[in-house]
């Protein structure tokens, strides 16, 4: 390492991560961000969850009229229009404002330079800019709660999907789905930066000696989660642009009285929607590779297979699209054609499940707080991703369509998947991002709590699902109410073990027990593990030399 | 690392050109396959007969903001794949003014899409009636034999013929299109 001396002093305060280039602080901003919106994206799937643990609407009039104004004698429509409009905003919240920039931007811009061993991102000024081109995005869509929507409501009700006529002139004329659109546009240009930028750090700038196949899976989950996103965002961006000007200059795309087909937005939805999904999952897969192999002190079985699994399932993703639309009146062959695809995906994700049990397999166990997290995940990603092969049969789909089965199975892979692979990859990396360790008790009762919390949620909606219950109502018959009783229970544990991770976080930062270069001992292997914890504010002056072949 | 940078965005900005050459694609997809119920347009009549004998069922709805009635003259006919028929459907303008509109249609199930052939239709034009004028619109088409190959057209003994008018979107003959973006047809 060299002296610090050959840098200008870095800016502090405000300054450092208002104008910040470099790529830690950029990431622990994404980090601050995704915390944020992910607390207020909880805090909305909480309200739904009160509102249903019971028949009848009780929280929502409420609501209505504390955050609509809405008068108390037409608050029971307002109540129903804020609980589509809270369902929409919270999946679009934990989507692009949650998993995504915990996952790519956190994580990635953090942990992908010191992985290759490179000093920093490749154009450190576009990192910054597709950081702060997020809060604007989610500025944008805050405001669109409380604009006109559908006539006399506000707010966007349509659900994250945006299918049209709904998202049209015909469902919702007034503007707050146009700031949506237009809040997804920036959070899609923030990440179509975010991409280039990866991709380009990682193809040019890995350490001398740190070909493709020796490169740590995480940055090849990275790399195949921004390759991902730059084949699909753009479609999203192409379809909501099309919506908007369908909406505000009289365009036909989507309105058949001009001859547009609404079924061309769901087909230009999903083939971004789709590969959306493995955006956010790619990078978990990466971490929880690293977890696995670094708490049983064996390197990941079979690397190469892990590697080229989830460019397989990076592939596969992009012509499995219309799974999502088993209902819309398609030709059996087509049906066919798709299930088959879907279920081919079932191979490279068996692949590496069956690969991170191998890993273990033999392996000199040490269960640390984030092997729990990351034991977790290959448990519930596993339950999402048998439900997901369920679903795959557009016969079964036929009954299952857009009832909580669904609802169930990709939380399962989500909210349970996705976000035990963002806790795994920060009870891992914590100590070296502040320098500082965890109650590590205290990280495996809030493993506990969430554990419990979340599979008590969305278990019993598999069986709602099964008994018919369709998904995005505010109410429902009688007969549902046991089952939705007990998920909302588990909603409030889940809600409560996130205020018990703020604490932890909190206690971490209170207590300042160092955690020196390596916690984790023999078993970390990859090179943010030789650098200081936290590492020095510009790394890797001597690039790192990469030799042998056991690297990953 | 300028390069990769480029390459990437010219990527996205393909992506993003195809998602818009996506629109004429899938309609040009549509009625090469009569995927979504897209009828077929045939010049000539089938020469032979075919052995199954259909039902054909006829919709006919208006939008909103179009003082239309529209309905066919008899609500279904049994029709042997592979004969013409021929079928009007009674269209009244209510509006003391001249309104253009269009036409737009499918066949359920949607599967039937390719082997549903109209010779010609009133829907293949815009239509112009005058103020409280009414018309016999024609509709001429036959069910493709080669329907009878198909298997997933096996259990399909009944196919619906859907139209909807719609007010015109082309503002030019007449003064119809401005009522539209006045806000006549406001959502409920």
């Amino acid at each position: 390492m060299a002296t610090a001396s050959a840098h200008p002093a870095h800016p502090t305060g405000l300054k450092r991560y208002l104008f910040s280039t470099n790529h830690k602080d950029i990431g622990i901003l994404y980090l601050v961000f995704a915390v944020i919106a992910g607390v207020f994206g909880a805090f909305l799937s909480i309200l739904m969850r009160m509102e249903l643990q019971y028949p009848g609407i009780q929280i929502f009039t409420h609501l209505a009229q504390i955050v609509d104004g809405a008068a108390p004698e037409t608050a029971i429509d307002a109540a129903k229009n804020l609980y589509n409009v809270t369902i929409t905003i919270h999946g679009l919240i934990m989507i692009f404002f949650m998993v995504m920039p915990a996952l790519i931007g956190g994580f990635g811009n953090y942990f992908i330079p010191l992985m290759i061993g490179a000093p920093d991102m490749a154009f450190p000024r576009l990192n910054n800019i597709s950081f702060w081109l997020l809060p604007a995005s989610l500025g944008l869509a805050v405001i669109s709660l409380f604009m006109e929507g559908a006539p006399g409501m506000l707010g966007f009700g349509g659900g994250w999907v945006m299918y049209p006529p709904l998202s049209a002139n015909t469902g919702h004329p007034g503007p707050a789905m146009d700031f949506l659109i237009l809040g997804l546009h920036i959070a899609g240009i923030s990440s179509l930066v975010g991409s280039i930028n990866l991709i380009t750090t990682i193809f040019n700038m890995r350490a001398p000696g740190m070909t493709m196949h020796k490169m740590p899976l995480f940055a090849w989950g990275m790399l195949t989660a921004a390759f991902l996103l730059v084949l699909s965002l753009p479609v999203l961006a192409g379809a909501l642009t099309m919506l908007l000007t369908d909406r505000n200059f009289g365009t036909t795309f989507f309105d058949p009285s001009g001859g547009g087909d609404p079924l061309l937005f769901q087909h230009l939805f999903w083939f971004f929607g789709h590969p959306e999904v493995y955006i956010m999952i790619l990078p978990a897969f990466g971490i929880i590779s690293h977890i696995v192999s670094t708490f049983a002190k064996k390197p990941v079985f079979g690397y190469l297979g892990m590697a080229y699994a989830m460019v397989a399932i990076g592939i596969v993703g992009f012509v499995v699209w219309a799974h999502h639309m088993y209902t819309v009146g398609m030709s059996l062959d087509t049906q066919r054609y798709f299930v088959f695809a879907t279920m081919v995906i079932a191979v490279p994700t068996g692949v590496k499940i069956f690969s991170w049990i191998a890993t273990m397999w033999g392996g000199s166990i040490t269960f640390r707080a984030p092997m729990y997290w990351a034991i977790g995940f290959i448990f519930v990603f596993t339950v999402g991703g048998v439900t997901g092969v369920v679903l795959a049969n557009a016969a079964a789909d036929r009954a299952l369509h857009e009832t909580y089965y669904v609802v169930a199975h990709f939380h399962y892979t989500l909210s349970l998947g996705a976000v035990f692979g963002i806790f795994a990859g920060f009870y891992y990396w914590f100590p070296k991002m502040s320098g500082y360790l965890y109650n590590e008790r205290l990280a495996k009762i809030h493993f506990w709590m969430f554990f419990i919390g979340v599979n008590l949620t969305f278990f019993p909606q598999h069986f709602l699902g099964l008994a018919g219950m369709p998904r995005r109502y505010i109410d429902y018959p009688n007969a549902y109410m046991l089952w939705n009783s007990v998920s909302s229970i588990g909603s409030y544990i889940s809600g409560l073990s996130v205020i018990f991770f703020l604490y932890i976080v909190f206690q971490a930062f209170a207590q300042k027990r160092l955690a020196g270069a390596n916690p984790w001992g023999p078993g970390a292997t990859t090179l943010e593990w030789t650098l200081s914890s936290p590492p020095p504010f510009h790394q890797f002056d001597t690039l790192p030399r990469i030799v042998g072949s056991d690297s990953h | 690392m300028t390069v990769s940078a480029v390459l990437i965005s010219g990527a996205i900005f393909s992506m993003l050109g195809l998602s818009f050459a996506a629109v004429p694609l899938y309609r040009m997809f549509c009625s090469a396959t009569g995927y979504g119920g897209t009828t077929q347009v045939a010049k000539i009549a089938p020469a032979t007969e075919g052995q199954r004998d259909i039902i054909v069922r006829f919709n006919a709805n208006v939008a909103k903001g179009l003082p239309w009635s529209f309905e066919p003259e008899t609500p279904q006919i049994r029709l042997r794949t592979g004969k013409v028929a021929t079928v009007f459907y009674k269209v009244t303008n209510h509006a003391d003014r001249p309104i253009a509109a269009q036409a737009l249609y499918n066949v359920t199930p949607e599967n039937s899409g390719g082997y549903f052939d109209k010779i010609s239709c009133f829907c293949f034009t815009e239509q112009t009636l005058g103020p409280h004028e009414s018309a016999d619109m024609p509709v001429v088409f036959f069910l493709d034999p080669a329907l009878e190959q198909d298997e997933s057209m096996k259990n399909v003994d009944q196919i619906t013929l859907s139209y909807t008018f719609f007010i015109s979107k082309n503002p030019a003959p007449v003064t119809a299109s401005s009522d539209h973006s006045e806000g006549s047809d406001k959502p409920l």
